[in-house]
C-alpha cells in the first residue's frame, strides 16, 4: 500500500497521469483510474484475451502488465478505434456490425484490439491466418464463424477501396 | 483481482538489477516479459516481496549474429522480435520452426528468451530447442558472470541452474552445421495452448548418407525438458529409414518418457502422442538435411 508511483502515460493520442499502487494491473488502472471501461477483465491471468490492448503499437494482455510498466509509453485501447463515437466506427468494428461478429459484445473489445493490427500487418490473410491470429481471444457466444466472417469483410472493403 | 503488495523497482542498468539482486536474493523476484509471473501473482501463488522489473534496460534487448555464424540474444529480446528477424532460419531454423507455437501473438509481443529459459516450465518450446541446438547462457551476478550450457542448466520442475541473485542475460546459439536437418513438432488441443507433447529433433548426416548424430528433445512429458539419450543413440551410425525412425519413436514411447499424464491426456496417449511425433520429427528432419525443402 506504501509503494505508490505516479505514472505518465499516453493513451488514445492524450497525455495522461494518476498516482496507484505498484501492484495494480494496467488493466485495472485502465478502467479504475483513467475510467476507460472499454477493456474488459475476463480472466486475469492472460487467458481470454479480453483485456487486449496496444502497448506501444503491439497487442498485448493488459492484465499481465502493471501499470507502472506503462510510465511513459504509448497506449491504444478500444476507445481509440471511434473516438467521435458510434456513427464513425471503425471499419473493423463496421464490419463486426454487418456479420453480427458479435452478441453479447465482452469479448469484442479485445477481438478489436488483437485484429486492427493483425490486419495493418497482413490486409489480406486467409482464413487459416485469420484464425489463428485470433486464437488467444476467447468468445463464447459467436463460435468465431462470424468475426472471421468480419475480419474477411474488412480485408475485402479496404482492398477494393485500394484497388478503386 | 490483484497481486499481494510488493516493492517495486525498475533498475535502468544491468549493473543496478544486479546490485539489487545482490542485496535482496531470495526475496525478489524478477520481472522480464511477466506471461508466466504476474498470473501467478494475480492468483496470489507468488508474493515476492521486492519486484525487480528488467524492462527498462534497453541494453539486454538485442539479436546479435556473430561472424561465425552463431546467434547471440539478449535476455530481454521479446520473443516476438526473435520471430520476425529475417534471418532468423539461417542461424536456427529450429527455433524459427518453434517460436510460432509459443502461446499467441500478443504474448510473445511480451516473452522475452531469458524470462522462459528461466521460468523453465516444462511445457515451454524455447528450452527444448536450446537443448537440440547445443545453446548456452551467460549468467550474470554481481561481479562475475558464467556460461552454462542448456545440457546442465534445467534441474527441475521451474527449477534451473540460476542462484537467486543470478540473470540470465545471453544466449548464443552455435552456428548451424552442415548437412543438419530440424524439426519441430507438437500437439496442443488449440493452436496456443500448452503442449500435450511436442519433440525438438536434428539429424546430422555424414558424408556417406548414414546418420552421424541424433537429437530429440520432448516437452510436456516430465517435469524438465526430457533429452531422449538412449533414443537418440539409437540413430547413430544407421541408415534413415522408415522403419528405423519408427523403432526409434516406439522406444522413446515406450521407454524413455514417463508422463504423469494430465486432464487433457492420459499417460498412454501423452506416450502415443510422443511416438507419432517423433515420426514424423525425424522425417521431416532426414528430408530438411537433405535438401528436399520445407514440408510443414
Amino acid at each position: 500500500m506504501s509503494d505508490r508511483h505516479t505514472v505518465r502515460v499516453t493513451v488514445n493520442g492524450e497525455p495522461r497521469v494518476a498516482e496507484t499502487e505498484a501492484r495494480t494491473l494496467l488493466s485495472d488502472f485502465l478502467r479504475h483510474d483513467l475510467g476507460l471501461t472499454g477493456t474488459h477483465v475476463g480472466c486475469e491471468h492472460g487467458v481470454c484475451g479480453a483485456c487486449t490492448i496496444l502497448f506501444d503499437g503491439e497487442p498485448v494482455r493488459s492484465c499481465l502488465l502493471l501499470a507502472v510498466q506503462a510510465e511513459g509509453r504509448t497506449i491504444e485501447t478500444v476507445e481509440g478505434l471511434a473516438p467521435d463515437g458510434r456513427d464513425h466506427l471503425h471499419p473493423l468494428q463496421e464490419a463486426f456490425r454487418e456479420t453480427h461478429g458479435l452478441q453479447c459484445g465482452f469479448c469484442t473489445p479485445g477481438f478489436l484490439m488483437t485484429l486492427v493490427p493483425f490486419l495493418e500487418e497482413n490486409p489480406d490473410p486467409t482464413e487459416h491466418e485469420i484464425r489463428m491470429a485470433l486464437s488467444g481471444n476467447l468468445c463464447r457466444c459467436t463460435g468465431y464463424q462470424h468475426i472471421v466472417d468480419a475480419v474477411q469483410l474488412a480485408a475485402k472493403k479496404k482492398t477494393d477501396e485500394g484497388g478503386a | 483481482m490483484k497481486p499481494a503488495p510488493f516493492e517495486y523497482r525498475a533498475p535502468e542498468s544491468l549493473e543496478a538489477a544486479l546490485d539489487l539482486m545482490a542485496e535482496h536474493g531470495s526475496e525478489a523476484k524478477l520481472l522480464a516479459g511477466g506471461q508466466s509471473l504476474i498470473p501467478v501473482m494475480n492468483f496470489r501463488l507468488a508474493q515476492p516481496a521486492i519486484l525487480v522489473d528488467l524492462n527498462r534496460i534497453e541494453a539486454l534487448d538485442y539479436l546479435r549474429p556473430q561472424d561465425d555464424g552463431s546467434l547471440r540474444i539478449g535476455g530481454l529480446t521479446r520473443l516476438r522480435q526473435v520471430e520476425r528477424m529475417a534471418d532468423l532460419p539461417r542461424h536456427s531454423a529450429l527455433l524459427a520452426e518453434a517460436l510460432p507455437w509459443v502461446a499467441h501473438p500478443q504474448i510473445r509481443n511480451r516473452s522475452t528468451v531469458g524470462g522462459t529459459l528461466s521460468h523453465a516450465d516444462p511445457a515451454a518450446e524455447v528450452p527444448a530447442v536450446c537443448l537440440v541446438e547445443g545453446a548456452r547462457f551467460r549468467l550474470a551476478r554481481k561481479g562475475g558472470e558464467r556460461w552454462v550450457p542448456a545440457a546442465d542448466f534445467f534441474r527441475g520442475l521451474f527449477d534451473t541452474a540460476l542462484e537467486p541473485d543470478e540473470i540470465l542475460v545471453e544466449v548464443e546459439l552455435p552456428a548451424p552445421r552442415e548437412r543438419t536437418g530440424t524439426s519441430f513438432q507438437e500437439i496442443a488441443r488449440r493452436h496456443g495452448d500448452y503442449a500435450m507433447a511436442g519433440v525438438a529433433a536434428s539429424l546430422r548426416f555424414a558424408s556417406d548418407g548414414r546418420i552421424d548424430e541424433g537429437s530429440l528433445v520432448f516437452l510436456s512429458v516430465a517435469d524438465t525438458p526430457l533429452v531422449a539419450s538412449e533414443a537418440s543413440a539409437m540413430l547413430a551410425g544407421e541408415a534413415p529409414s522408415e522403419s528405423l525412425f519408427e523403432a526409434v519413436a516406439r522406444h522413446a514411447a515406450t521407454a524413455e518418457v514417463d508422463p504423469a499424464g494430465t486432464i487433457h491426456a492420459t499417460p498412454d496417449f501423452t506416450r502415443h502422442l510422443v511416438g507419432v511425433l517423433t515420426r514424423r520429427a525425424l522425417a521431416a528432419a532426414a528430408k530438411r538435411a537433405n535438401g528436399e525443402g520445407e514440408t510443414t
